[in-house]
């Protein structure tokens, strides 16, 4: 027993080894991956805040007016103007740009590695267990290493959220393309596929779905980061959720939280509708389209004679 | 009759699929005559295809039957190689692929060759059009000319209506005839069917048989249809290929297979078949049933009638009409008359009945005796 009590296992100055050994030998690499998360994000903010936010907001609505429905689009429009109303729309914005430029990059480096633990089962018994470790460590374990390889503000807590972010479109992607009926794998070999064209006309949009709802799950994985990475000075509305607790202003943290709530629900719907293939999907524009090609003789005749002829070959 | 024998179209010699870690050891068991299920027990190896040796003609329809498990699923994906032979040589067009490299291997296989799936296999995401013009789009065609030959190709298949649906808006019969069209927009020059109209009812099923027919005569090409319904192999098939655990135990006609199974397995296996549909007046028609009489045309209907009943043939040996009470110028079976559609005329005439071939020739005749012992299939 007392020699269990003395045993000390240095996993913490062996990592801590390794973070300043990185550090030494990789300046280059990390002020490269700091320049290109940073170009990103400062230039998605820029453009998200030279829009006004009226016409921002009224290019939301008619997104999800499109790709979702009317109802969404409206909730859109009222919980725009709550966050224009609350005075967060600056910080709103912030928090959304880096959302995106994070997710951007975690699908960037995502994809192709769950693709080639789709095509590879040595890749994928080597990445499961580090998707594992990523996704049961506290998230605010990842703001140390960023902290201490690129410093404060924005450009580490995006890439906190890129590595946070990442299992998901990593897994699905695999997933997705592995869920492939294997009819489905024949039926492109069988008519002289390329393993590339095997992928990209068969595989990727087979796996779409599931890709879809890997890329609606590290969003939203990295709207939850982007608030805690406001520890490290990334700003915006995980900012005001801050101030608010250090301040114990419950008022200014609920205000923060709202905008928080607002913006998950307006990404994640929108996001989702993406996920849905072919004519499955009944938006308003599809349906206007075909209910107008339905009046117009000899352009929508399709839609309207298919059940007919449905019945006819029965 | 002596016929020069082309190529085959399609060669398989002695090809073997065996899946396991130690193949050439399965092999050695199985060719000491081991069955699949011991060699599954010893060794732990899966004996797909063994020793399959066959030759398809150019043209024909070429069914391989048997059950679940027998071994005819893998043999038609060893035909284009989406599985690869252990052992043996799969030779088409003369061709032996199993030394092909990858590369010639997409050629063979977008120019020479295609594939219907049981499951129909479309791709949700392409409407009707683009599904069929999957194959040419793969093989680089450009879109003008590959939506030309695949709309050819919809409406060949009577779908032309629909060529801008998705594959969730069609029925399972819609479905495979797009499956068919794919296919039949490469213009390929071989099919490979796998239980091609399996999850159809039955049907639509048989409305799909017709119309491969119909495409068949249209534009013949060689057809592999794998199958595990006696019917269908009866009705469409040229040949039937019977597997039973890896294993070809016979091939031969439809009728060759019901007449003269190769063993008891075959045997009980085409039991069930409705013979009725399988044979023709033709098949079973003889010569001895009923003596022949020379005339020359004028007088045929002036020969006595009395009891003993016979043919009278003209000098070409065309049928000229029978000597027996009451049957003068009785009509004569066509060659082609299923057994399903003479039962009432044979049952009814107080003679054998006589079969003719479409010029008028004289084959044979057919008595109420002959016709239950095709029938009888108790033997």
């Amino acid at each position: 027993m007392d020699a269990l009590k003395n045993l000390e296992l240095p996993i913490g100055p062996v990592v801590e080894g390794v973070v300043d050994w990185i550090q030494d030998n990789f300046e280059p690499l990390l002020d490269g991956i700091a320049a290109a998360v940073g170009f990103v994000t400062d230039n998605l903010e820029w453009l998200f805040l030279t829009i006004p936010p009226v016409v921002f907001a009224l290019i939301v609505v008619a997104i999800g007016l499109v790709r979702v429905g009317w109802r969404f689009a409206l909730f859109a429009a009222v919980a725009l103007f709550v966050v224009m109303g609350m005075d967060l729309w600056a910080e709103t914005v912030s928090t959304m740009s880096l959302v995106i430029a994070a997710s951007l990059f975690a699908m960037g480096v995502g994809f192709p590695i769950g693709i080639a633990m789709a095509k590879n089962n040595l890749v994928e018994a080597v990445v499961r267990p580090i998707l594992d470790l990523m996704q049961t460590m506290p998230p605010f374990v990842y703001l140390i290493p960023a902290a201490m390889f690129f410093g404060l503000g924005k450009v580490p807590g995006a890439i906190a959220t890129v590595i946070f972010a990442m299992p998901p479109a990593v897994r699905l992607t695999n997933l997705g393309i592995r869920q492939v009926s294997e009819e489905h794998v024949e039926a492109g070999l069988a008519f002289g596929c390329t393993p590339r064209q095997l992928l990209f006309k068969v595989q990727l949009p087979l796996a779409k779905p599931t890709i879809m709802a890997g890329v609606n799950q590290t969003i939203m994985l990295a709207l939850s980061m982007v608030v805690i990475a406001s520890m490290i000075g990334a700003g915006g509305l995980g900012n005001t959720v801050l101030t608010g607790i250090n301040r114990l202003n419950i008022g200014m943290g609920f205000e923060g939280g709202l905008g928080v709530v607002i913006l998950a629900i307006i990404l994640d719907r929108i996001t989702q509708s993406f996920g849905e293939t072919g004519r499955a999907r009944s938006s308003l524009l599809r349906r206007a389209v075909a209910a107008l090609g339905n009046r117009v003789p000899g352009t929508g005749a399709v839609p309207a004679q298919a059940p007919a002829a449905k019945r006819a070959a029965e | 009759m002596v016929t020069h024998e082309p190529a085959p179209k399609i060669a398989c010699r002695n090809v073997y699929k065996i899946f396991g870690a130690n193949p050439q050891n399965a092999r050695e068991l199985v060719d000491a005559g081991k069955t699949k299920a011991e060699i599954l027990r010893e060794t732990g190896m899966t004996v797909g295809v063994c020793d399959a040796s066959l030759e398809i003609r150019e043209g024909e329809i070429f069914v391989v039957m048997g059950l679940s498990g027998s071994g005819k699923s893998t043999l038609v994906r060893l035909l284009n190689r989406l599985i690869e032979p252990t052992f043996g040589a799969v030779e088409i067009e003369g061709t032996d692929i199993t030394g092909m490299t990858p590369r010639e291997l997409i050629q063979l296989r977008r120019q020479r060759m295609a594939m219907v799936f049981q499951s129909f296999a479309l791709l949700p995401h392409r409407t009707v059009l683009d599904n069929a013009a999957f194959g040419l789009e793969i093989a680089g065609i450009d879109k003008a000319s590959r939506y030309e030959r695949a709309r050819k190709a919809i409406e060949t298949v009577g779908l032309g209506a629909n060529s801008d649906s998705y594959p969730g808006e069609l029925s399972g019969g819609m479905k495979q005839r797009v499956g068919l069209a794919r296919a039949l927009s490469n213009d390929p020059a071989i099919m490979l069917m796998d239980e091609a109209f399996s999850a159809l009812d039955p049907l639509i099923r048989t409305e799909m048989q017709d119309e491969l027919l119909r495409i068949q005569r249209e534009t013949p090409r060689t057809i592999v249809f794998i199958s595990h319904d006696l019917d269908e192999a009866m009705r469409i098939g040229d040949r039937i290929a019977v597997m039973e655990s890896g294993r070809i135990v016979q091939v031969a006609t439809p009728q060759e297979i019901v007449t003269n199974p190769a063993n008891d397995y075959v045997r009980s296996f085409f039991k069930g078949v409705d013979v009725s549909r399988v044979f023709t007046a033709g098949d079973i028609c003889s010569r001895d049933i009923l003596p022949e009489r020379a005339v020359d045309g004028a007088d045929a209907a002036a020969q006595p009638a009395n009891d003993t009943a016979a043919v009278l043939l003209d000098t070409a040996r065309n049928y000229a009409g029978m000597t027996a009470n009451g049957a003068n110028g009785a009509e004569p079976l066509a060659a082609a008359t299923p057994l399903s559609e003479m039962l009432h005329v044979v049952a009814n005439a107080p003679h054998p009945v006589p079969v003719v071939d479409p010029a008028g020739h004289y084959l044979g005749a057919v008595s109420q005796r002959t016709l239950l012992q095709t029938l009888d299939r108790t033997r």
